[in-house]
Formats: C-alpha cells, structure tokens, sequence
C-alpha cells in the first residue's frame, strides 16, 4: 500500500534527489571553518581569574553559552567561554573571543549584530538568528553587568 | 482501502512544492500536520456563504452557522465516543489543559497530591505546576524505565489517597510511547482521584474512545489531525463538567444575569464563553470526516508501516540513537532520534536545503530531556501522506549531513 501511494506521488511531482556533491555556495553556511571552530573550539576554557563571567541561553534549541572575560585598564586581555548547542551558535562565540582579545571594553560593546555576521561569514536564515546572535547577547548582557 | 490511500498524497494541495530546489517532505506532523483540500474548502465555503454569529441571531446565516457549529461537537462526540455535550471547544490542547488546571485546582488543598509524568509536554506539565504552588499541593512525577515506558510499579506506590488528579499523555511527543492510560484510569479511580488524559498526540492518529479508556478528561487540537490551527477539544465526564465551576466568563456561557448575580447555560456552552472559533469548528469537523473516512484502524496501520520502516533504516546508520521505545509495539508515528556530533539544529538546517522538514529540539519536553541526559533531539513524524520513499530521502539527508560535519 505504501509503494502505491509512493508511485502515485511520484507521477506528480518531481522526484527528490539528495545528491553527493557538497552543498552549493548560496548554502554553504556549513563552510569548512564553522566545522572547525565547531569541533575544535578555540578558547573554550573556565577563566577562573575573571572580570566577567556571563551565562546566556537559547531555551528553544538549548544553545547554552558562558562567557569569560579579563579585563585590565578597560581592555580586555582574554577571552574564553564554556558552552554547548548547534555549530552556529559554538563557532560563533568561539570566534568571538578571539576577536575580543586585546579590544578595548568600549569597542566590544559597540560590536553590533553586522559584525557577528561578517565574522561568521555565512547566510544566517530568519530561524538561525538566535543561534548566531546568542555569543552577542552574552557579551552585551555580561558587560551591561558590570556598570 | 487501495482507492483511498492512494490519493491521498494529492489530496493535500501544500505537498506539491518545492523547497530549496527540492521536492517538499514532511514530516514535523507531531507539530502541526498539513490541511486536505476539503478542509480548507469547508473553511473558505463558511466564510463565503455562512458567516455569522452563532447562537445570537434569528436570520438565516446565523441560523446556518449555529447549525454547523453545534453539528461540529456531534462530529466530535461520535469521533471519540462521547456525548455532544460533553465536547467543549477550545483553543487546544494547551487551553484545554489550562481549563482544568485552573477549575479543578481552585478545590485543591495544602498536602493534595497531582501526579504528571517524566515525558509530559511542557502544557501538561506547568499548568499543574502552578496551581500546586498557588495551593500548596504536590506535585509528583511518574518516572520512565530504561525502555522509554512509565514505570507502573512506581505509579502504583505514587497513587495514594492523597492523589487528587492524575495527568498523562496518552502517546509521548517525543518517545512515541502509548501510556496504558486504562490501567492508569483504573489506579485513579480506585482513591477517587480523576485522570486528565492529553491525546494531542494520539487522537490524530488512532482510534480512541474515551468510555473504552475510562478517562475523566481528554484533551487535544485539531492542528494535529489534519484540521485548521486555534481549535481544539476539551472532552470531560458529564457528572464532572456539570459539577464544575466555570473557566470564563463573558457571552455564551449564561443563562441569566442581573448586577446582583448570574447563573450558568448548560453544557458545553458553560465552558465556552465569547464567540466562539466557529470557522475551525467546521474545519475540525471536516478534517475529522475526512479521517472517518479512511478509518482511523487504517490511520493507525499505515503510519505504523511507515514507523517501523523509519526505524529500521534509522538503526542501520552509525552515529544514530533512537530515542524511544525499540519497536512498534505500543507506540506512536514518532521517532526521535540523536546524531553522534551533530546538534538537532544543525541536522534540521542540512534536511532542509534537501527539502525534508523534521523538527529539532526540546519539543517542549525540557524535564524528559533533563532526564534522559540530551541536549535536544530530531523528530520525524508521520501521517497518512509520508511514503517510504519521504523515509528513503530522510536517510539520505542525515547522511549528507555526517558527511558535512565528518
């Protein structure tokens, strides 16, 4: 019964092809260096000796971030973060910190969510905002904390 | 059977799209399933000729509407074994629930005991949450073994003289497991506690009938059964409903009012104040019919072909965790499942871009996912337009997926 309704489909639409060919340029927001950030995480280490230390989550898709940071002379001399979730929202944060090495405190709060995209280097979708934007939110929040 | 299961893919105006380039596959039918064309007809054909207020006027589309939308519990009384009266409409299962957290709490006591399970959806599980707080009532929690079942011998130790409510889902949206709501309803009743039955995930799917479960109360949505979204059914006992106080207040549910004070319509009219969702009624009512007339034995047959091929190709893939029970015995057109490395956004974004449509996440279930030790899971689910050649494109999918994250 399931084959028939399988063929009955099939005349009237077209058939799916998942093809091997890796995904194409206007989809590739899996490219090779959000895998890697994803596996292998720069930074992500607990930062005892910190100025900052800022937790945020995504309840929906339970993107969970912990953000650490050093900071000496309103500068922030390192960087570091615990966190798990999707690879969007991992690499994102994990690209961050680097990112944030060395940046005055007052030039990290003027990061806008255009700079976290241009860092990704990715089409974001409506639905991956959160995911991309949730290392963002948790630099903006951890800092708004400590005026 | 063959003649009407054959047609039914084309039934379905929606699936003939493509996304992404790709022939649309969809499976997130836990979350809300996709309209027949008789469905959307009905509701447009409503508006177009019958619109109108219901139980207000003497003119003729008021008199058609009220016809059509009193017509709509009869359709669901007889779907699910009950009595018209005994079908109240609501926004769905979410208000449903809320109804009766809210009227049968108001009664509860300081040391009054509910007891909800480890797999409930979060609109099963904070209603009572809440009102055990604001009463000072307990809330206990029937575990799960390591088969992903209630574990009834605790359920028995859990159901006391102190258990007022009993409240379960009858098929788990996230481990497809059926409860053994009958033996839960026999343990209720047994120290007088009620039992609050939420089938948004069975009643879609099965056939159910509520004097053959002996539940108190039943609740789910039309959403998921193939019918229009912001309508569902809060079924409950006669003698239960009689006995209860109202949950709103407004027009429709009176009978009379002075400033002083004011006395209550009859059921179901008593739960249903403001004008109600009379379009969705006769959409539910529609999509009920259409299910009527596959059968839902059939329903039920086909998605579980569907499930059991689903979880057979699933178990073949390494890095795959099925997360729920192991076969089709006692279960659902559900499948959750977890890819080794792979975040349940991140495989939902890649089944995408090959226009499968699967749901990924905590479903609402953060305790079951708390329990279980996941950050989340992939869903696919199924109804009587999934083929397994929707399956066969899924497989392919998650495996470009392990290849784009190897």
């Amino acid at each position: 019964m399931i084959q028939e309704l399988t063929q009955e489909k099939a005349a009237l639409i077209d058939r799916n092809q998942v093809s091997d060919s890796p995904l194409t340029e206007d989809q590739e927001i899996y490219k090779e260096n959000i895998i890697d950030y994803y596996k292998h995480p720069r930074n992500k280490e607990e930062l005892h000796a910190c100025t900052v230390k800022h937790r945020e989550i995504n309840p929906l898709c339970g993107d969970d971030i912990t953000l650490y940071l050093k900071i000496e002379k309103e500068k922030i001399t390192k960087a570091t973060f615990m966190g798990k979730g999707c690879a969007i929202s991992q690499a994102s944060v994990s690209l961050l910190t680097e990112k944030l090495q060395g940046m005055s405190v007052n030039e990290a709060k003027k990061l806008s969510k255009e700079d976290i995209f241009a860092m990704l280097g990715i089409p974001i979708s409506f639905v991956r905002m959160k995911c991309a934007l949730l290392s963002l939110k948790t630099l903006s929040n951890g800092l708004g904390e400590t005026q | 059977m063959k003649q009407n299961l054959q047609n039914k893919a084309a039934d379905f105006p929606i699936l003939n799209q493509k996304v992404n380039g790709k022939r649309l596959v969809y499976l997130d039918n836990s979350a809300t399933t996709q309209k027949p064309r008789a469905v959307i007809q009905a509701i447009t054909g409503y508006y177009e000729n019958d619109n109108a207020n219901v139980h207000r006027g003497v003119h003729e589309l008021s008199m058609r509407a009220s016809i059509a939308y009193e017509k709509a519990h009869e359709v669901v009384a007889d779907f699910i074994g009950a009595a018209p009266e005994e079908i109240i409409f609501t926004k769905g299962t979410t208000e449903s629930l809320n109804l009766l957290a809210s009227v049968l709490g108001r009664s509860l006591k300081a040391n009054d005991e509910i007891l909800i399970s480890q797999m409930e959806h979060h609109s099963n599980l904070v209603p009572w949450q809440q009102i055990a707080k604001e009463k000072g009532a307990k809330l206990s929690v029937i575990p799960l073994t390591k088969d992903y079942r209630l574990d009834m011998n605790k359920a028995k130790q859990l159901i006391n003289k102190n258990t007022k409510i009993v409240a379960v889902c009858h098929v788990s949206n996230v481990l497809g497991t059926i409860n053994p709501i009958k033996e839960l309803a026999a343990l209720a009743h047994k120290v007088g506690a009620r039992i609050v039955v939420d089938a948004a995930q069975s009643v879609p799917h099965m056939k159910v009938n509520v004097k053959d479960l002996d539940c108190d109360f039943l609740a789910f949505s039309a959403h998921k059964m193939l019918g229009p979204t912001g309508i569902g059914v809060l079924y409950g006992k006669r003698q239960l409903l009689e006995k209860m106080e109202p949950y709103q207040y407004g027009g429709g549910m009176i009978q009379e009012v002075s400033i002083e004070k004011t006395t209550w319509n009859e059921l179901p009219w008593k739960f249903e104040a403001g004008t109600p969702n009379i379009a969705g009624a006769i959409g539910l009512a529609k999509a009920i019919e259409y299910l009527q007339s596959i059968g839902m034995e059939k329903v039920q047959k086909y998605t579980e072909v569907l499930t059991a091929y689903a979880l057979a190709e699933l178990k073949k893939i390494k890095g795959v965790k099925i997360i729920g029970p192991a076969n089709t015995k006692d279960r659902g057109a559900v499948v959750s499942f977890t890819v080794e490395g792979i975040h349940p956004h991140d495989i939902g974004e890649i089944l995408n871009q090959e226009g499968v449509a699967i749901r990924g996440g905590n479903h609402c279930a953060m305790p079951l996912m708390a329990c279980l030790g996941i950050n989340g899971t992939n869903r696919a689910s199924f109804h009587i337009y999934n083929t397994k050649e929707d399956i066969d494109i899924l497989i392919k999918a998650i495996k470009k997926a392990q290849r784009t994250f190897k």
